[in-house]
């Protein structure tokens, strides 16, 4: 008898689920009411510092924008989804936004191999897909309806190999986080440039998670470099570098826009001295970047990282997009998307290109005593 | 010759907390045949709260002196608690279950505190820094720098093999010591003998997780603290506890530093190509060890009657 | 052990070609099923629908290593790693088309399927040799390891593999036609191992090893056999997923993927191949149904696997199937204690 109830109470569980649900993607009636986007990111999970950073970053922009009145005079909502830092959970997510929630485009992924998962699913029904930070060169190539408003990891690799060259460094070691295809994508285009006239000492790598590194930094230190190239992200950078000036490497270390944190000015003498590329200098006056900062400031008491400035100018350009499109719907947002020109954003002057990525030039930042200093602009890497 | 010593030097230090976790493992494994899934994410507690006492401490004493016992006790002293906690609402129900049942109960323990502990009102995602309690700072060193021994690397050796005396002398010379063994060698017997067996196992498990909780601190020092930072290390200090004999406390501490040691050595020698492969060798070590010496290096012996 | 004692009685069975010829027409039945559904079905259902079939299958031989024979995996996701490796790299490489679609299909899965049973003789003639935690552990490692060996690997031979950055592009084939003939297909063999008379030799071990050797049942055999079988389903569930996702990531394929298919097992009932399928429905359809909770879903679920040890530790069923299983004695009382603490007992006592 129990297990007869029990059996009826199970069939009663799944009868609440809503399968009369029968609503199809896209029928839902966008023409009224808020616009509804989408945001899918890791919330939970291993990285998700990065992307509860972009959603603080996404959340600034629309609160801004919905107190200047939203656009086509509509406010913008978000649904934001949580992929567990996994790329199956990011195709859920971005099913249930797209077929349940009928949002009419999406903002996310920082991680690109979530980007990749879920953008083959954004590009099925024809939904506009804007990642604010994933650099696989491969992310875009999915379909027309995939772009970015960060680097690629070819123009970032290359910026550093550049710039490496161009600080007449003739050894320089690599240090790789292999569980990250950021990382490995920085170091791959890295040694296409600079191993054409630099020398590669050392090639080591660690995985997302490590704590201790003093092994490959034990054996770095043995191959006398000039420089090490750190192409990881700012909650591994502190680590390493503390790590290294235990034992005594005091090279300089230069690494991507994975650097991009108040947690790496603050580390303090060990950073000093060292370089990242990035999309923008704090010192830059432009009234964006100042106008960001202290709003970020004064709404999450923190100074932004790369992924809230990236997660805060995706929105924003997401927004210009529907906004020059007239009317909230996914084929006329991203055909608005694919025309963005010299749209001011925080993290530079983004302009979309045939390739659906973002084209901005790169910055080089010198860390010296907790602050950062402009030392080199680059936007051609000439290849 | 300078670089190898370093190696040996980094390779100790990394498995001192090995060792240090891998004891809790092996305490709890000895009596209750029980993987405490959930000892990482103790030793996790351990760093979290050893952070929030730092922080709270140094807002009023500048002295290392009074703030680092805080910070050690208190952690210590928290993570006993959770792990009495543990103990008592997810296994103590499950005495006579299936060991697959007291398993996956480990299990939703240990998803549990992960993700409570990445709610930004407890403690959040982001990695954060220790305060600045002790720096690490080379305290030995030959004239041309090559070989550096911090004052952390002596700290975690210290306390990892104190505490291995310590745990012998508890396990061995007192009496609590004595009802352990008599537990762990037949449990049901020595409830016959008059053991209260639900306090020596209540006791098991506030001690191996007021250990991990020191692990937790040392690595909260010299590394950082992560809502996440529990899994791997557990893992590995099972492996340690596995390679040196589960039940053994020498071999908790030994498998550890063997582990730690090999890790590093692997890291450091194998060709730049190879090195991304160093996780796989505490599981191929495990491997190995299980199908040549099930035991471990002090395991003692035992036969399954029928 | 389960010394059982009420009378043996035997149910009354359908004729073989009746039951054959069932399972038939409901294979050829999910055919027209599966287009019906992908045509008027919210495709966000119909996601989870298929996640539910590649879960089934999962759960479902899962349960004949850790349920049926009692031996405890904990590295079932390692193997659908390589069943969806092996799917997901040929598929990308030879981007078949047309009328090679459904060969190639076949072909891939069965070819994923026996990789995975390969990979599983490999690990399993040696860990299989221990014991209870011991085996977990094992098993666990090697899920380590293939998860390392695989970010490691940009490509084999002409096969790009992807390394830590996972592998896309791989066409998207499977349906709901393939997923759920997939898990039919698995229902119907564990089901017909695990209640034939060869089959009564794996409940045999994981009641006691010792006595069933010394009955004459070959554990090793059946041991390595259970592990061998379940390693093929679930590389087959890992082909599906891979034709059916389109992309691959390393990471999903790490123990906690593993352990979410054990919770399935241990929730739906050790031992129960329709608990199995419950379970697989429940835990696939729970943390989508928790989405609107945001950060607490997998609170909620970690507190649900704990709850649910503590107040139904058998599972959902228990032992027993939905229904009583035809020429199978009646079911027997659930066990008081666990086999291993008697056994203890016994040994101690």
């Amino acid at each position: 008898m129990k297990r007869i109830a029990f059996i009826v109470l199970l069939v009663l569980a799944f009868g609440l689920t809503p399968m009369a649900c029968k609503q199809k993607s896209g029928q839902r009636d966008n023409s009224t009411g808020d616009i509804l986007i989408g945001e899918y990111g890791s919330m939970t999970g291993p990285t998700a510092t990065f992307g509860q950073s972009s959603h603080e970053g996404l959340m600034l922009a629309i609160e801004q924008i919905n107190a200047e009145g939203g656009v086509l005079g509509r406010k913008i909502k978000i649904i934001s989804e949580d992929d567990q830092s996994k790329a199956d959970e990011a195709v859920n997510a971005v099913q249930k936004l797209i077929n349940r929630d009928g949002v009419v485009a999406i903002i996310g992924e920082v991680a690109s191999k979530r980007s990749l998962a879920a953008g083959s699913v954004c590009q099925k029904y024809k939904i506009p897909m804007l990642s604010p930070a994933s650099t696989n060169p491969e992310v875009t190539k999915t379909g027309d309806y995939i772009f970015r408003t960060c680097f690629t990891d070819d123009f970032q690799g290359k910026v550093n190999g550049q710039f490496a060259l161009r600080r007449g460094w003739k050894n320089v070691a690599i240090l790789t986080d292999v569980n990250n295809d950021y990382s490995k994508g920085l170091a791959h285009f890295f040694r296409e440039v600079y191993g054409k006239s630099g020398n590669i000492v050392a090639d080591e790598s660690y995985r997302e998670g490590d704590k201790d590194f003093k092994a490959q930094l034990t054996k770095i230190k043995g191959t006398n470099p000039d420089a090490v190239f750190l192409p990881g992200y700012y909650t591994d950078v502190g680590l390493i570098l503390r790590q290294a000036r235990v034992l005594g490497l005091n090279v300089p270390f230069f690494g991507g826009d994975g650097w991009d944190s108040p947690d790496t000015l603050t580390l303090g003498d060990v950073v000093n001295g060292c370089f990242y590329s990035n999309h923008y200098s704090p010192e830059d006056p432009r009234p964006e970047v100042q106008a960001f900062l202290k709003a970020y400031q004064a709404k999450y008491n923190k100074t932004p990282d790369a992924m809230a400035t990236l997660g805060y100018d995706a929105a924003r350009v997401m927004a210009d997009a529907i906004k020059r499109a007239g009317k909230a719907d996914p084929k006329a947002i991203r055909d608005a998307l694919a025309q963005t020109r010299d749209f001011a954003g925080a993290s530079g002057i983004i302009t979309i290109d045939a390739e659906r990525n973002a084209k901005k030039p790169a910055v080089i930042l010198e860390i010296r005593d907790g602050k950062t200093h402009l030392v080199d602009t680059i936007l051609d890497t000439g290849t | 010759m300078d670089q190898l010593i370093q190696q040996l030097i980094n390779g100790l230090s990394v498995g001192a907390t090995y060792a240090l976790i891998a004891l809790g493992y092996t305490m709890v494994y000895g009596i209750l045949r029980l993987i405490n899934f959930a000892h990482g994410e103790v030793y996790m507690v351990g760093a979290v709260s050893s952070y929030y006492l730092a922080e709270w401490s140094m807002g009023w004493t500048h002295s290392l002196w009074v703030s680092l016992p805080i910070v050690v006790v208190g952690s210590m002293v928290t993570c006993a608690i959770l792990g009495f906690l543990i103990e008592f609402l997810a296994y103590r129900p499950l005495r006579d279950r299936p060991r697959l049942v007291v398993l996956i109960s480990a299990i939703g323990v240990s998803l549990l505190l992960q993700n409570l502990a990445q709610f930004q009102a407890i403690f959040g995602p982001t990695p954060k820094r220790f305060p600045e309690l002790i720096q690490s700072t080379p305290v030995l060193y030959n004239a041309a720098h090559t070989i550096v021994l911090t004052n952390l690397d002596i700290l975690s050796l210290g306390l990892s093999l104190g505490l291995m005396v310590i745990m012998t002398w508890v396990v061995l010379g007192t009496k609590t010591g004595l009802a352990l063994r008599a537990v762990s060698f037949r449990f049901d017997i020595s409830m016959l003998m008059g053991i209260n067996t639900g306090k020596i196992i209540s006791f098991t498990f506030m001690f191996g997780s007021a250990l991990a909780a020191v692990a937790g601190t040392i690595d909260a020092i010299r590394y950082d603290v992560r809502p996440l930072m529990g899994l791997m290390p557990g893992l590995k200090a099972f492996v340690a506890a596995v390679l040196g004999g589960i039940g053994s406390i020498p071999g908790a501490v030994v498998g550890g530093l063997l582990m730690g040691l090999s890790e590093t050595l692997v890291k450091g020698y194998l060709p730049s190509a190879y090195t991304g492969y160093a996780d796989a060798v505490a599981f191929v070590v495990l491997i190995v060890i299980l199908l040549v010496r099930p035991t471990g290096l002090f395991g003692r012996v035992a036969p399954e009657k029928v | 052990m389960n010394v059982n004692m009420t009378p043996f009685r035997r149910l009354p069975t359908l004729p073989v070609w009746v039951i054959n010829s069932a399972l038939t027409a409901i294979l050829v039945g999910l055919w027209p099923l599966g287009r019906a559904l992908e045509q008027n079905l919210n495709p966000y259902y119909l996601q989870i629908l298929i996640l539910v079939g590649i879960n089934i299958m999962l759960a479902v031989s899962l349960n004949l290593v850790n349920g049926i024979t009692g031996q405890f995996s904990l590295g079932h996701a390692g193997f659908m790693a390589v069943g969806a490796y092996t799917a997901g790299v040929l598929l990308r490489h030879y981007q078949p088309e047309g009328g090679a679609i459904v060969p190639a299909m076949l072909g891939v899965l069965i070819l994923g399927g026996l990789l995975a049973a390969a990979a599983g003789l490999i690990v399993g003639i040696p860990t299989l040799r221990l014991q209870g935690d011991y085996l977990a552990i094992a098993t666990l490692g090697f899920g380590e390891i293939i998860n390392v060996v695989i970010i490691n690997t940009e490509s084999v031979g002409p096969f790009y593999v992807g390394g830590s950055a996972g592998l896309h592009g791989i066409p998207i084939y499977a349906n709901f036609f393939w997923t759920f003939g997939a898990a039919l297909f698995c229902v119907v063999c564990v089901w017909r191992l695990a209640y034939s008379n060869k089959g009564k030799a794996f409940a045999a071990i994981r009641e006691d090893e010792i006595a069933a050797g010394a009955m004459g049942v070959n554990t090793t055999y059946y041991k390595v056999a259970a592990f061998v079988i379940g390693a093929f389903f679930a590389g087959v569930a890992g082909g599906v997923s891979a034709t059916w996702f389109g992309n691959l990531d390393p990471e999903s394929f790490r123990f906690m993927r593993s352990i979410e298919i054990v919770a399935m097992v241990v929730l739906g009932g050790s031992g129960s191949i329709t608990g199995a399928i419950v379970a697989a429905i429940l835990l696939t359809w729970l943390p989508e149904q928790l989405r609107a909770v945001q950060e607490w879903r997998l609170v909620i679920y970690a507190l649900v696997l704990i709850l649910m040890m503590i107040f139904r530790p058998a599972g959902l069923l228990g032992n027993r199937e939905l229904w009583p299983v035809p020429g199978r004695r009646k079911p027997a009382p659930p066990a008081t204690s666990d086999p291993d603490s008697r056994q203890r007992m016994m040994a101690e006592g």
